[in-house]
């Protein structure tokens, strides 16, 4: 079957966007991802990643929301198109998949 | 200051740089993202952390996503594209107005022909003599001096003076080169003899004038019995072989050997005619009276040139060596108060005239006046092709109109109006360039000059850009500012009119063209009338089957009498005779005749020719009083002729009979001939006596028997000269070949004045023609209208060229004056002269006007044929 390839950095980016529905753009992006995951990110690498999500047809984007301490510059606000939503949920099944293939001692190792 | 309440900015020298190497279209949000994270850090961690963190950032974003620019969505056309097409929008104007193009291309390719023409001519002239490479620093020591009342500037020299300059003042000169004067030697290798151009001098000459040489060294001039020829005289006597160590006989007496070649002397140079250089010893050892020379300061007979030291100022030598003459010369030469001066090699062949000791020019003035009528008629070509290109333009107020309407800028109709001119003027120049090219082989006939185009000069290719693109720019200026200023509404509408004085430019460029070309015209009519003038002069002897030999005629001299009489006997000669200079030239003036009645006791100098018994019946000179010479008298060894000048000038009322003292004796005049013109035929004739000569002439003069043919009594006295005279090449001249050889530098003027008045006037028509065809057009509905009215060819005639007329006599009425007062200026050049006659105006003015008639009524009347009710009919 053939599969868009989501990089882990990818995922992160695009379910973040999809976590912040309307209000996702590059600051609110990236703040959320160091919010939600503790890493700090590299300003420019989301900007980059955006735009591969958006070539690759998983992202939507368009411009507005000005504010003054933007210097009255435009946002660029993201969605994530059906195709997002699917290749998310391919990502996650296949996740689920691999979980429960895991055997019950490696489970109880890990303390889950 | 900061204020306190201010809000933190992110670093501007950050944002400067990420905008500038972030892709437009990424710019706003990635900026705008920043600076809102900024907000949000300064907030968390403080200003300082915030910055250090915002440059990071920044530096983030240097990456090729980031970088690289979007492709445009629209095509972005580059310059060379609209060229392209602003050039095939030219291109077809050309072709859908064939006739337009013609003349305005062709126009302008005559003009600027003529322009190269004159460039290159001028080219030649400014450069003459720069083939020395020591051209600076060579001069001629020439010397003025008193005679009668006048200073009289020469440059001949005494031949001590060289030996003086060398002593006294020896670290001032590189070389000294004392000379003979470059005339025609008998040149004889094996059994092929010639005569070649050549001259005697010291052994310095290869050196100063930087001679190349082709085989042997410049020092061959050293050795005792040598020579040095020029390049092709050596082919010429030797071939292929080589020419170094040849033995060779120079006028039948010399024995030379042949120490060298060098490459020939350009035309444009004063040593063009070198065509060999013998050793100055060898010259004024084979010679008594060149012996004796070498201490007499008053036989002004030889040339000094000089090269400067390095480190000397030409003017600073000249100042000093003034005097050296008259610290030499006894009181009684001290009284015509000799200078001596350096003339410089850059002056000799442009200033070369001398007036009471002044420098009074000479051809630089030619060169000046050809390059201002060379100007002139480029500007003529010039006014031509702008006129016609604005008529036309305006025609083409309606593209504009639609090009605006479509979005054309205006900068891009001025480009577009520019290309085009230049694509005209550089076609135009194509053109102009290969006629040149074509041409040079006439126009060097008719100039005497060897030029060619610089093909490879930078300097020629600088000027043709430059002036291509300044006649392109100039001429496209006018459709390029005022066409691209109008509004697009209005022009589209139809309710925009040229203004009542749109055409005012246009009549004063006319009026420029006319007044030149009227003014070209009345000078060659004047030049051509000043020619005719000194050739209708009464020359005072008869030209007829006159020939002469010009070579040293020792061998003549012995045989003379058995020669004359086998001639004579044979018909082949009227009479022959011997004298000290041709029936062309005087070559010889001498001081110190006395005679009663003088009134001064200055020195005064006559042309002194000495001649043989029948070189009165040989020439036909005609006496006012008295009788020629004739062997009947023996007394007439000590007898003069004077010619009228010479009486005139000593005052006497009866000279027949009168003695005159010369020389310690006393000679008696028996006849008194008219003026004979030998020298210049503008000048008055110099006073002159004639006495007879026992020793050898110059010059054998020959009156052929006018029942002969002229070929067969030619070959009957080539025959009998080679039988006693088998040394001498038979070179002969006609004498009336040799007189009209006088005028060659006013004939060569004349005839250029011809070609370029005749090409400025016919510029000037094109022109004129252009602009007629071009008002009938425009006003082709009027003249519909003036017809269905009633008005007649006659009236619609007179009303399409009445303008154009008008035009041209304001130009003659400028021109009339102009003319007038440079040729008068021209003409106190010459002591005889023609004088300017109402009717060479009145003639001019006519012409002019004829011309202008033809040209408009060509197109008026076609017009004014025309039927109305086409052209109403039309639109």
């Amino acid at each position: 079957m053939k599969r868009a390839f989501l990089g882990e950095f990818e995922e992160v980016v695009l379910l973040t966007v999809a976590i912040l529905d309307e209000g996702a753009y590059g600051v609110t992006i990236t703040q959320e991802i160091e919010q939600q995951t503790g890493r700090s990110v590299g300003f420019s690498t989301v900007h980059t990643t955006l735009q591969r999500l958006e070539e690759k047809g998983f992202l939507s984007s368009t411009m507005g929301g000005a504010t003054a301490e933007r210097g009255g510059r435009r946002k660029r606000f993201f969605a994530v198109t059906a195709a997002g939503r699917k290749a998310l949920a391919e990502v996650k099944q296949v996740r689920t998949q691999l979980w429960d293939a895991l055997p019950p001692q490696t489970l109880q190792l890990m303390g889950i | 200051m900061k204020r306190p309440d201010a809000l933190p900015t992110p670093p501007r020298v950050a944002d400067r740089l990420l905008s500038w190497f972030v892709a437009p279209h990424l710019r706003e949000e990635v900026l705008g993202d920043l600076h809102e994270e900024f907000a949000w850090q300064v907030a968390r961690i403080g200003e300082r952390w915030a910055r250090w963190r915002y440059w990071w950032d920044v530096l983030g974003f240097v990456k090729p996503r980031f970088i690289r620019r979007l492709n445009p969505k629209y095509s972005t056309p580059n310059p060379t594209d609209m060229l392209r097409t602003y050039l095939k929008i030219a291109l077809r104007h050309l072709v859908k107005n064939k006739g337009y193009s013609a003349i305005n291309i062709g126009g302008l390719a005559v003009g600027m022909a003529v322009a190269m023409l004159i460039g290159l001519w001028m080219y030649d002239e400014l450069s003459f003599n720069t083939y020395h490479q020591h051209y600076d620093r060579i001069a001629l020591v020439m010397q003025q001096q008193l005679e009668a009342g006048q200073i009289a500037t020469n440059n001949a020299t005494p031949m001590p003076l060289e030996a003086t300059l060398r002593t006294e003042y020896g670290e001032s000169f590189k070389h000294i080169v004392l000379a003979s004067w470059t005339g025609g030697h008998i040149l004889a290798a094996g059994d092929k003899k010639f005569t070649e151009t050549g001259n005697y001098m010291q052994p310095g000459v290869p050196d100063m004038l930087s001679l190349k040489m082709r085989k042997g060294t410049r020092d061959g001039l050293r050795e005792p019995a040598s020579i040095l020829l020029a390049e092709s005289v050596a082919k010429a006597y030797f071939g292929e072989a080589d020419p170094i160590g040849q033995l060779m006989q120079l006028d039948n007496k010399l024995d030379v050997r042949v120490t060298g070649v060098y490459q020939d002397l350009p035309a444009n140079s004063s040593f063009r005619d070198l065509q060999f250089i013998a050793p100055w010893d060898l010259y004024v050892n084979s010679k008594d009276w060149l012996i004796k020379s070498k201490q007499l300061w008053d036989n002004n007979s030889f040339q000094t040139y000089v090269q400067l030291a390095d480190n000397v100022d030409m003017a600073a030598v000249s100042a000093q060596i003034k005097g050296v003459k008259r610290a030499h010369v006894d009181a009684k030469l001290a009284q015509q108060k000799p200078d001596v001066f350096l003339q410089p090699m850059s002056r000799w062949h442009l200033y070369s005239e001398w007036k009471n000791g002044v420098n009074t020019g000479g051809r630089i003035q030619y060169v000046w006046l050809f390059g201002l009528i060379g100007a002139f008629v480029l500007l003529l070509a010039c006014i031509n092709f702008m006129n016609l290109s604005t008529a036309r333009s305006e025609k083409r107020a309606k593209e504009v109109g639609i090009r605006k309407a479509v979005g054309s800028v205006r900068t891009q109709l001025i480009s577009q109006f520019f290309s085009e001119s230049l694509l005209v003027v550089t076609l135009t120049f194509v053109l102009a360039l290969l006629s040149v090219q074509l041409l040079l082989p006439a126009f060097n006939e008719i100039a005497d000059k060897q030029l060619t185009i610089l093909w490879s000069s930078p300097a020629f290719w600088l000027l043709s850009l430059g002036f291509v693109l300044l006649t392109g720019l100039i001429a496209g200026s006018y459709p390029a500012f005022y066409l691209s200023s109008f509004q697009a509404v209005k022009v589209l509408k139809g309710t925009f009119r040229a203004g009542r004085f749109a055409a005012v430019p246009r009549q004063v460029l006319v009026i420029i063209q006319f007044t030149v070309s009227v003014t070209l015209i009345i000078g060659t009519i004047i030049v051509f009338r000043q020619i005719q003038f000194a050739k209708d002069r009464p020359v005072g002897y008869s030209r007829a089957g006159l020939i002469m030999l010009g070579m040293t005629q020792e061998d003549v001299h012995a045989h003379f009498a058995t020669i004359r009489t086998e001639l004579i006997q044979a018909g082949a000669v009227a009479e022959m005779a011997e004298s000290g200079s041709p029936a062309t030239g005087l070559w010889s003036t001498q001081n110190g005749f006395s005679w009663r009645g003088e009134s001064t006791d200055e020195q005064v100098g006559f042309g002194t020719i000495f001649v043989s018994h029948e070189f009165g019946k040989t020439v036909g000179w005609q006496f006012n009083a008295g009788r020629d010479f004739s062997r009947a008298y023996a007394t007439d060894s000590s007898a003069m002729v004077l010619n009228e000048a010479a009486v005139r000038f000593m005052g006497l009322k009866n000279p027949v009979g009168t003695f005159v003292k010369w020389e310690g004796k006393s000679w008696k005049i028996i006849g008194v001939i008219k003026d004979m013109v030998m020298e210049s035929p503008y000048e008055p004739v110099r006073r002159t006596v004639y006495m007879i000569n026992n020793g050898s002439g110059n010059v054998v003069t020959l009156r052929i028997n006018p029942n002969r043919n002229v070929p067969g009594a030619l070959s009957t006295i080539e025959g009998v000269l080679k039988k006693y005279a088998a040394g001498i090449p038979f070179d002969y001249q006609f004498v009336d070949q040799a007189y009209a050889q006088k005028f060659g530098d006013e004939e060569r003027i004349g005839n250029l004045a011809f070609l370029f008045a005749g090409l400025a006037i016919f510029i000037s028509c094109l022109g004129l023609f252009g602009l007629a065809s071009f008002m009938a057009e425009q006003r082709t509905k009027e003249i519909g209208v003036r017809k269905v009215l009633g008005a007649s060819v006659l009236n619609l005639w007179s009303l399409l060229s009445r303008d154009f007329v008008l035009l041209v006599v304001i130009a003659f009425t400028v021109a009339a004056p102009t003319a007038w007062y440079f040729l008068h200026n021209w003409l106190l050049k010459y002591e005889y002269r023609t004088t300017i006659s109402w009717w060479i105006f009145a003639a001019s003015g006519v012409g002019a006007l004829l011309v202008t008639l033809l040209t408009v009524s060509f197109q008026s009347i076609r017009a004014a044929l025309m039927n109305p009710v086409k052209s109403l009919r039309s639109e």
